[in-house]
């Protein structure tokens, strides 16, 4: 190879490098040469900021910790949809890295991790490597574009937003939503479960319909639902559309979107073609690609099966997985994910130090959905290791709101601050 | 997972002072941070558990369980703990700091 230093990081910059020619990845340089005992974190959303954080709490910050991620700063999906509804602002949902340095003394870096090798165990960044003792990957979810014919991740980023990652897509499907005209169409298509955030799509529709009878009233919101039925706080769901949003939200099930078009406005399902002015179609849904690297994909070729004591891979030695990525009768809610990064901080510490992690872990879950710009409503549960079935099951308790209400908006708002500052500060 | 004992060897870190708390409880505790704030220094909004009085905790845990305090979603979680967990995280929050 002949590059210059600075050809190099440009090109290894732009991600493409790398996969062209594996070999270069290996004869980059070792980034922070390893010194003691290290665990490397791969994505720092709502699981891998908190594994981050909570390893470093709780090993009194013994355990270095590399943290990294590609994004400059932390864009939250929780409360995304009422920015697409427009009672919160892009800014309100952006947060920053820095606490996590300042407070904790976690090591981030900015990047993107292009390789993985388990057995030699390091990551590989474009401009070097890491080593790590234990490994967690906790890359989020990765869209499936090619499950419908003419989308792409181009055409997402420019025409038909799924906005199923906050960022860049939120913004536009608001600025559609902007520029449509008074008795337009918006349709929201829905992918098969398992699905990031089970009510997301549901409480997206709320936040749309909200800004319509606001704003455009003669509009309306057409649901694709490839599921049988509304797949979480289906009555709260149903009552909310038909008392604050009467006549504008039309809902149809087992309607899987498996073509569009971009040119024409289009979607196709196997019964139908739907014309709207505003497409926000969600593709299925698959753990984020540094899974692959790790070779810790082995689900239905989208899901990580991992040791619900430790998060360890079922497939991969000193690799925990956790987060939305992992296959499991559990919610896929940032929540939830944190409370897996907690079960998983405290397992490695425990092994790393000779010992067993906790038999008995229990976590627990609560997704809020904003139904309007104050009314809000929750599911609840709380999950316990079940030693027979090897997972993680439904404990005693949980269950739904009675209805949605004033209280609970501010409630959710509570949760939002709190767990924002739990993940990040 | 019995990892290899040989690597696991090379890892061990000298335990922390702070390896007297309870880890289970520890554990327990951290479950309610997504609204009450880590280790109960709720940011805003819920209350604080931090430093709170042990037996009001477990009273309040225990008529969120049997229902007889009205709310809208403690009594959800509550039920999902044993009391003997309830009287571990009782301990826990109750040694907490009430924040800065
Ligand atoms: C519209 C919407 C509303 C939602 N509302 C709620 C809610 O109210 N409550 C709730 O609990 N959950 C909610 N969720 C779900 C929640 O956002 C996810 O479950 C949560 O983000 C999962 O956390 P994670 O750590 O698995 O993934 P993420 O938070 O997505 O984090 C993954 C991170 O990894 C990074 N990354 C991935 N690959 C690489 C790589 N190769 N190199 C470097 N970095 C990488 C990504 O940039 C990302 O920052 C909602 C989701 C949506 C879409
Ligand atoms: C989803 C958010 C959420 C979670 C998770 C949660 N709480 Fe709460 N907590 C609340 C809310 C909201 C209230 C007010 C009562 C209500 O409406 O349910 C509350 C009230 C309380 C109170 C009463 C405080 C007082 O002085 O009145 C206690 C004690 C409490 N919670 C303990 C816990 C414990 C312990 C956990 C973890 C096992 C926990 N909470 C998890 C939201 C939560």
């Amino acid at each position: 190879m002949t590059f210059d230093r600075r050809e190099f990081l440009k090109i290894a910059a732009s991600g493409t490098l790398l996969t062209a020619f594996p070999s270069i990845a290996f004869s980059a340089p070792e980034l922070m040469k390893k010194k003691g005992p290290r665990v490397v974190i791969v994505g720092a959303g709502f699981g891998g900021a908190t594994c981050a954080k909570y390893l470093r709490m709780w090993s009194d910050k013994k355990i270095e910790v590399i943290l990294v991620e590609r994004s400059p700063t932390f864009i939250s999906c929780p409360m995304s949809n009422t920015v697409i509804g427009g009672s919160r602002s892009m800014q309100d949902i952006t947060h920053q890295y820095k606490a996590l340095g300042k407070k904790y003394g976690v090591k981030l870096i900015q990047g993107e991790v292009v390789a993985i090798d388990t057995a030699k165990q390091t990551v590989n960044l474009a401009k070097g490597y890491l080593k790590y003792d234990r490994l967690v990957v906790a890359p989020g979810i990765d869209l499936m574009y090619d499950q419908i014919e003419g989308l792409s991740q181009k055409i997402a980023d420019e025409q038909i937003p799924h906005a199923w990652k906050a960022g860049p897509q939120t913004a536009l499907l608001r600025k559609q939503l902007e520029a449509m005209a008074d008795g337009g169409v918006y349709l929201l298509s829905i992918p098969k479960a398992p699905y990031r955030c089970p009510p997301g799509p549901y409480e997206r529709a709320c936040q749309v319909a909200f800004y319509l009878k606001h704003n455009k009233p003669k509009s309306k919101v057409l649901i694709l639902d490839a599921n049988p039925d509304i797949t979480s706080k289906k009555g709260l769901f149903l009552s909310a559309w038909n008392t604050l949003y009467p006549g504008m939200i039309e809902y149809r099930p087992n309607a899987m979107v498996t073509k569009v078009d971009a040119a024409t406005r289009s979607a196709k399902t196997e019964f139908e073609d739907v014309k709207a002015d505003v497409l926000n179609v969600v593709p299925p849904m698959r753990a984020g690609k540094a899974a692959d690297l790790a070779g810790a994909v082995n689900v239905d070729k989208r899901w990580c099966a991992v040791d619900f004591l430790s998060y360890e891979s079922k497939v991969q030695k000193n690799v925990h997985i956790i987060g939305d990525a992992v296959a499991a009768g559990l919610p896929k809610s940032g929540h939830m994910a944190t409370a897996q990064a907690k079960v998983t901080a405290a397992a490695i510490i425990e092994l790393m130090n000779g010992r067993q992690p906790d038999p008995d872990p229990v976590v627990n879950n609560t997704c809020y959905s904003m139904v309007s710009d104050k009314e809000a409503m929750h599911v609840a549960n709380v999950f316990r290791f079940n030693v027979e079935k090897q997972a993680m099951v439904s404990a005693e308790g949980g269950g739904v709101s009675e209805k949605y209400s004033e209280e609970e908006g501010s409630f959710a708002k509570y949760w939002a601050n709190n767990i924002w500052s739990d993940v990040l500060r | 997972m019995k990892a290899c004992t040989g690597i696991m060897l090379a890892l061990l870190f000298a335990l922390p002072a702070s390896a007297e708390v309870d880890k289970r409880a520890r554990s327990l505790a951290s479950t309610c941070a997504a609204c009450h704030g880590t280790d109960g220094k709720s940011v805003g909004g819920t209350a604080v558990l931090a430093g709170m009085d042990k037996a009001e905790f477990i009273k309040q845990m225990t008529s969120f369980k049997s229902g007889q305090r009205k709310v809208t979603v403690m009594h959800q979680h509550a039920r999902g703990y044993t009391d003997e967990e309830i009287e571990k995280m009782a301990t826990y929050f109750s040694t907490q700091s009430r924040g800065e």
